[in-house]
């Protein structure tokens, strides 16, 4: 059985159509990047799969795990193994980083029929974690994300993933407003997060992410549609050439079929 | 035009009642034979049958009726005996002395006065009026404003029993003092009227927590509380206000604040429970150089209606006031934040903020907010705002991708909205009793039955008054 299955989904946001008919198989252990330009679905295919119920599935079936995900909410999800890094974390003052991620986690913990983490055990590991990301526990002592930089946001994500341990990471554009050293940090931290139990699905617009993070297979998403899949030569290719040639391609097929 | 004056002649009819109550009570009051004191009772009612109660036609009660008030038939409140027991879920872990009122009434058997620290007075008022008149003299009735608010009137009329806080120059008390007004249900509809007077002398430095609650069942209750705090030069006063009375309970408090020379004050206040409230919170900034924060969170839910009136009046230079409101309304509740704030001509450099943020849970729920600036002086600066919004769907979803459910993500969002108003409470012992009630309440509140579920809270902006500047 695949981690996960997506089979001609469609998806439509405020009524217009977003994603016209995905197939995407996913098996453990294997890291895909879904390529495409700006508005193309990529983000929306994203925040699908953590189950935002502003997107309306209109066709198709996501299997995680032979479950069906499209008829869970997103704690379920999340609970079952779905992370998404947000491409846009969210601001939230009043709520304490490390007062959210303790009760994160054991919020999935319950869902999975195990104790809750009490501090003295959450502490080392979230020390471990906070030294792989070269985070300041400082910010810990602050509002959840609240006056974070771009960067300090984007490690936050990946520190949150490395804590609830996930079977499917789903980074959205973690790349994007990155500086080099920022981008090596969290591209450590993901790859330190690779295993033959896990998978992640790489969503970003640009190769540069991929020379860290090495995937598997690369997808290139246009209009909603996939109309390229390869191994990781594919994104060099994209790189060299530019959108416009798969978008060519794509009109070319349309053409004949 | 017909049913206006059958409202009016019905009026009288009550006022007539409140004649009634007013000659019984004039015959038993404390400190009867003292002519200052009987000046003022008598001199605030008069100026009660002259206004009756205020209608929604008056500017200061615009958002508020009181024809519920007005309509009634109150009872001055019987003696009532609780035990121990009853009052032992109210105690404050930590405070420096508690003082306890039942149906307006001292209860010295459940209070606790002993071994206060040195230079700290807390008593009954009405023991105080007995055996220190003098000393009551000197500031009772001075400050509140008879004139302006008939329900101050009412309760100037009717001084009869409440706290008496003193704390003498330079002492300063780390521990809150705590004043507890229970009111237990009777057969029929009841008043209390309890008076306070917190007296803060030079250099000194005390936190009061006032708190009205019901015991019992549900009936008809009015609690129509006066406290004037009057604090002398560098004096530093925490007031903290705890309304959590039955849902039949008619609440009208006011906080009448005179401020010396450099002194530091802050009011906050928590209204979670009775049906009608009216809290109203009136500084005034009398000398120079002068910090008063104005901090409040109230939580409505059913048919609550909670109105907070602020009169912020500079009237000496170089002072500063904030002003912060929060509010979270569900099912019909309907709330009121009214900032006036008043500078007098020779007020300069004040420096004057308010902000009124409001989270509305339902479509029914409704706030109304207004600013109101009146500046006499050229050299200021005021600044107020308000927002009205929901919560944040972008919020709620973040939290829930990471696994914590819906209801438990809606609570960590209205408690980090109320938290705002916890953090700037200074008192340790204060704030942390605060910070249990809004918990408990909040959880209450979200666990109460509503009639929808899902994706009730789309993002919407709602009104945003943006913060408009004047000065």
């Amino acid at each position: 059985m695949s981690l996960l299955e997506i089979k001609n989904l469609h998806v439509t946001v405020n009524g217009q159509e977003i994603l016209k008919g995905i197939d995407l198989t996913v098996n453990a252990g294997e890291v895909h990047s879904i390529m495409g330009p700006n508005g193309s679905g990529k983000s929306t295919l994203a925040q699908v799969l953590a189950r935002r119920d502003a997107y309306h599935v209109t066709e198709g079936t996501i299997l995680f795990e032979g479950k069906d995900l499209l008829e869970m909410k997103p704690e379920e999800a999340a609970s079952e193994g779905v992370f998404l890094a947000f491409q846009y974390p969210v601001e939230i003052p009043g709520i304490g980083n490390t007062y959210f991620l303790r009760s994160a986690l054991n919020a999935q913990r319950k869902h999975r029929g195990l104790d809750e983490m009490d501090a003295m055990d959450f502490l080392p590991m979230f020390r471990e974690k906070l030294a792989l990301l070269e985070m300041d526990d400082k910010l810990m002592n602050r509002s959840l994300n609240e006056g974070f930089s771009g960067g300090e946001k984007k490690r936050n994500e990946i520190l949150q993933m490395a804590i609830l341990e996930p079977k499917l990471a789903i980074l959205d554009e973690t790349d994007s407003g990155l500086d080099i050293d920022a981008l090596r940090i969290v591209a450590n931290g993901v790859n330190s997060l690779r295993s033959p139990e896990r998978a992640m699905l790489v969503v970003t617009h640009y190769q540069r992410l991929l020379n860290y993070i090495v995937p598997d297979f690369v997808h290139v998403l246009v209009d909603g549609r996939i109309v390229r899949s390869g191994g990781k030569e594919l994104a060099l290719e994209l790189e060299e050439k530019g959108y416009g040639w798969t978008e060519a391609e794509r009109q070319t097929a349309g053409a004949t079929a | 035009m017909e049913t206006t004056l059958t409202a009016v002649a019905h009026g009288e009819t009550k006022l007539q009642s409140w004649l009634e109550n007013f000659t019984d009570f004039e015959k038993m009051a404390a400190g009867r034979s003292l002519p200052w004191l009987h000046r003022l009772r008598s001199d605030a009612f008069a100026r009660f049958c002259e206004t009756g109660f205020p209608t929604t036609r008056d500017e200061d009660w615009r958002f508020t009726s009181v024809a519920a008030i007005a309509k009634t038939v109150f009872r001055p409140a019987g003696a009532a005996k609780l035990t121990a027991e009853d009052v032992a879920p109210y105690r404050v872990e930590g405070a420096a002395a508690q003082i306890v009122f039942v149906n307006g009434r001292f209860a010295p058997e459940l209070s606790h006065l002993g071994s206060l620290a040195k230079g700290l007075t807390v008593a009954s008022l009405r023991e105080r009026i007995e055996s220190h008149p003098e000393e009551v003299a000197k500031h009772l009735g001075r400050y509140a404003d008879v004139r302006r608010d008939p329900f101050c009137a009412l309760n100037t009329a009717f001084i009869g029993d409440g706290a008496y806080v003193h704390v003498a120059r330079g002492v300063v008390v780390e521990a809150p003092v705590y004043l507890l007004y229970l009111s237990t249900a009777e057969d029929a509809a009841t008043v209390t009227h309890p008076r306070n007077l917190i007296v803060a002398e030079d250099e000194s430095q005390v936190a009061v927590i006032e708190d009205y609650a019901s015991v019992g069942g549900e009936a008809v209750a009015l609690s129509n509380a006066v406290t004037e705090l009057v604090a002398g030069e560098s004096a530093n006063v925490q007031h903290y206000l705890i309304e959590r009375e039955h849902l039949k309970a008619y609440n009208v408090q006011t906080l009448r604040i005179q401020q010396g020379r450099s002194a530091n004050i802050a009011s906050h206040s928590l209204l979670l429970g009775g049906g009608l409230v009216r809290n109203n919170v009136h500084p005034v900034l009398a000398g120079e150089g002068g910090e008063c924060l104005i901090n409040g969170l109230f939580l409505g839910t059913g048919r609550q209606h909670l109105d907070n009136y602020m009169h912020v009046e500079h009237a000496s230079p170089h002072c500063g006031s904030r002003q912060f409101y929060n509010g979270i309304l569900d099912q019909q509740a309907h709330g009121v934040f009214h900032g006036r704030i008043v500078v007098h001509k020779d007020a300069q450099k004040t420096d004057a903020k308010q902000t009124n943020r409001n989270l509305l849970l339902s479509d029914d729920a409704q706030i109304d907010t207004k600013p109101q600036l009146e500046i006499y002086a050229d050299d200021v600066k005021c600044t107020h705002g308000a927002t009205i919004g929901q919560i944040e769907e972008n919020a709620l979803f973040y939290l829930r991708s990471r696994g914590i459910s819906e209801a438990e993500a809606r609570k960590l969002l209205l408690l980090a909205f109320a938290e705002e108003c916890v953090e700037r409470m200074h008192s340790t012992v204060a704030r942390e009793h605060m910070e249990g009630l809004i918990r408990g309440h909040l959880l209450f509140m979200e666990q109460a039955p509503r009639e929808t579920s899902g994706p009730r809270l789309v993002e919407r902006n709602g009104l945003a008054i943006a913060g408009e500047e004047i000065g």
